[in-house]
């Protein structure tokens, strides 16, 4: 396991990620407005924004951190243009809680509605429809950015777009997201009129990918644990909102899950039954169904803290994208290694992405991409480290949003505009500023 | 299209109260002092509830202000909360005059002058609520802060008495006396963990009371139980108690 620096500090509280994986002592400062964020940056030391914590490993993590929850006014809403100005730590809960019944959706979402804002600029997360709309940044149209010597800057795609370029993506490493003008689409139902068809094997998980590219959203869940001819066998899931005109959308409830599962729930047995369940519930080859929103985008919402199933060591994503010519050759490998190794996955979920776009670090490539979940274990890393060399071999790469774990190898020939981007944080001094775990162990 | 109308609006307590009376589908007068830093407040309400919030110019201590400030909202307000308090500086505050003036013409002068207009009004129209944020310390004077206390001690007997008097008009009135509550007000005082309350608790109790007709409540119920002991103490005893 990478060691983590025990950090003590006086005011101090342990703080983790969705992986629960690392947990570390930092100090964390919870900031209620712009002024008080200002003031921050300008008599504490370095830091690193915070927002619902949602990513994965330790990217939100740091000896101080900035806590931005707390930023979460709406500022205006254009209910002509759909332009939407809030504030940086709005959920995207509230935002399709409250503009859904109005008919507007966000352009881009995430497999969980539990995100800030500026966290979906920091990532620039994508969605299901990575391949017609995008990443997040694609339907920003300007944010407000607070530099390390407490100014104040605008950012858009045709102001300061440099650092625009450099924010959308940058994991919170040039500065604080203020506020930010998002675009949302209009949309006419709360329902999604969902398709699920089972592929046999990993050529014909493919082939639905392809076959079903117009389709606005399309997903495939794969059975990482079957094997020979089985693999790559998939649940695939496309969709499009209803035209039912029915926008009487009301937050589904979620269960709790009070306490973390003994670790003995997720051996490979649980594991293979709950694949084999979930790829067994579909008898035929094909299902029509409708779906609220909720359903189809955000399943996994519907379990509250369902991270703690991993049990307390907690556990990390291992998510990685492959250039599209690359890709069947170097998931049927990895699929081989990891059937090989008997540490199934509970969840595997392929997407193909559409074209990269001019974002420093955002992940997102032409391509498929695949996230695994893994219990954090001695072994586990090792495992991780030999899909490395996969990646790496098909010139893929990881996200820095789940990532935990990669070293600064893997992560410099990744990501080929790196150096632009540590040109644009140096000239910000961003570096002895915006620093988090992550940043320290990739020498960003 | 109800409207109610929040004195203090900035207060940490008042702003929890907007936030649950929006929740509910109130319209919403926000009245302060320097009452434009709270635009970004009423956008993010008005957009998040769907409810109108408009934000208004008040100052307690102009007196002479108060019915103009009153009669020219427009519509007139079905409830009107008071949630304006002024600590002072302790113990500087027993001491200065003019701190000790200006104490007691924001919890009290003030209080009861803008709330009288308030019940003129709605007695007249035999309809409408009142809410009045006095304290815990206005049960018993205290070294700490009496000042504030004693003027605190006078807005619950104002408010006992506005009740007393608007009762045959139906227009109902609830004094609400909180302990220790997590504010701005108290954010450099020591105050014990256990018995400190947040806004945003204190608000749905006041909501819910005020929703029920309630006449007194103690924020919490634990402090209607230490008070009882605190006014219960013999004057020979108490006098040499450091509270
Ligand atoms: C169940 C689940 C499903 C997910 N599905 C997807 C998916 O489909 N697609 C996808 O792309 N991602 C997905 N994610 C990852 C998640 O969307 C991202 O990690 C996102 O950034 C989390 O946002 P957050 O508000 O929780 O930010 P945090 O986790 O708190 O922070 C994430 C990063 O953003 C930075 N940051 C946060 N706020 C600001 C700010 N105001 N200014 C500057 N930097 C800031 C932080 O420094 C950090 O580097 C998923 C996560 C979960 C738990
Ligand atoms: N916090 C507690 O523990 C506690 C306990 C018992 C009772 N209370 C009472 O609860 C009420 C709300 O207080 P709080 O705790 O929320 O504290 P707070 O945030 O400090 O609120 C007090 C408010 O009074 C306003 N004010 C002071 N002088 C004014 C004037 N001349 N004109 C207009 N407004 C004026 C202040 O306005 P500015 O923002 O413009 O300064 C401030 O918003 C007060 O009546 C207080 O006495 C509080």
């Amino acid at each position: 396991m990478p060691g983590y620096l025990n950090i003590h500090e006086s005011d101090t509280r342990n703080l983790t990620s969705w992986g629960n994986y690392p947990v570390v002592e930092s100090s964390v400062f919870m900031c209620n407005d712009e002024q008080e964020a200002r003031s921050y940056i300008l008599n504490e030391g370095t830091t690193i924004p915070r927002g619902n914590g949602r990513s994965y490993g330790d990217s939100a993590l740091g000896k101080n951190v900035i806590n931005l929850l707390q930023l979460n006014k709406f500022i205006s809403f254009d209910d002509q243009s759909g332009i939407l100005h809030c504030e940086s730590g709005v959920l995207l809960e509230d935002i399709v809680r409250i503009f859904l019944p109005q008919g507007w959706f966000l352009r881009v979402t995430p497999g969980t509605k539990l995100i800030t804002v500026g966290g979906a600029i920091a990532s620039d997360i994508h969605g299901k429809n990575h391949h017609q709309a995008g990443c997040f940044s694609s339907n920003v149209l300007d944010f407000r950015l607070l530099l390390s010597d407490g100014t104040c800057i605008t950012c858009a795609p045709d102001q300061n777009s440099e650092i625009f370029r450099a924010t959308c993506g940058g994991m919170g490493l040039t500065g604080i997201i203020l506020d930010s003008r998002i675009k949302l689409q209009q949309v006419t139902s709360r329902n999604i009129l969902q398709q699920t068809i089972k592929s046999e094997n990993l050529q014909s998980t493919f082939d639905l990918f392809d076959k079903h590219e117009l389709e606005p959203y399309s997903v495939a869940w794969i059975d990482s644990l079957a094997s020979e001819k089985n693999l790559g066998r998939c649940l695939f899931m496309k969709g499009d909102f209803a035209c039912d005109g029915n926008l009487n959308y009301s937050p589904s409830k979620s269960l709790n899950i009070p306490f973390y599962f003994p670790v003995f729930c997720l051996n490979t047995m649980s594991v293979k039954a709950f694949n084999y369940l979930y790829y067994n519930k579909i008898r035929d080859n094909f299902i029509e169904s409708t779906v609220s929103v909720d359903a189809f985008f955000y399943p996994l919402d519907a379990v509250n803290n369902w991270n703690r199933i991993y049990g307390r060591q907690g556990f990390t994503q291992y998510q990685f994208v492959l250039p599209k010519e690359k890709s069947f050759d170097g998931l049927r490998e990895i699929l081989i290694r990891i059937h090989r190794s008997g540490q199934g996955s509970f969840l595997a979920v392929l997407k193909l992405f559409g074209k990269e776009n001019e974002n420093y670090l955002s992940f997102p490539c032409e391509g498929y991409t695949l996230a695994l979940d893994f219990k954090v274990s001695p072994g586990i890393f090792r495992l991780l480290e030999e899909l490395d060399k996969i990646v790496l071999s098909c010139n893929g790469r990881i996200y820095l949003s789940k990532d935990v774990r990669m070293n600064t190898a893997m992560f410099r020939k990744g990501y080929e505009k790196l150096d632009g981007f540590l040109k644009i944080r140096k000239e910000l001094r961003a570096d002895a500023k915006f620093i988090s775990l992550q940043s320290i162990r990739l020498q960003l | 299209m109800e409207f109610i109308l929040i004195l203090g609006a900035k207060s940490d307590i008042a702003r929890a109260l907007a936030i649950v009376y929006a929740r509910h589908g109130y319209n919403l007068f926000l009245a302060a002092r320097n009452a434009k830093e709270l635009e970004r407040f009423a956008s993010d309400l008005q957009i998040r509830y769907q409810v109108e919030v408009r934000m208004k110019e008040f100052d307690v201590t102009e007196f002479s202000s108060h019915q103009l400030f009153f009669t020219s909202l427009n519509p007139m307000p079905s409830g009107t909360l008071f949630c304006i308090g002024y600590l002072g500086t302790l113990p500087a505050s027993a001491k200065e005059i003019t701190e000790i003036v200006h104490t007691v013409e924001v919890n009290f002068t003030g209080c009861a002058t803008i709330l009288s207009v308030v019940a003129n009004e709605y007695e007249k129209k035999r309809t409408g609520f009142i809410v009045g944020i006095s304290s815990v310390a206005g049960d018993r004077g205290r070294t700490s802060n009496y000042i504030y206390g004693s003027s605190k001690a006078a807005v619950s007997a104002f408010l006992s008495g506005l009740r007393n008097r608007l009762h045959p008009s139906k227009v109902h009135v609830l004094t609400v006396k909180p302990g220790y509550v997590r504010t701005k007000m108290t954010k450099d005082l020591s105050i014990p963990e256990k018995l400190t309350s947040s806004p945003e608790k204190l608000a749905e109790h006041i909501f819910r009371s005020q929703q029920k007709g309630r006449e007194v409540i103690y924020s919490f119920r634990i402090w209607r139980l230490i008070m009882l002991i605190i006014t219960h103490i013999p004057e020979k005893l108490f006098k040499r108690l450091s509270l």
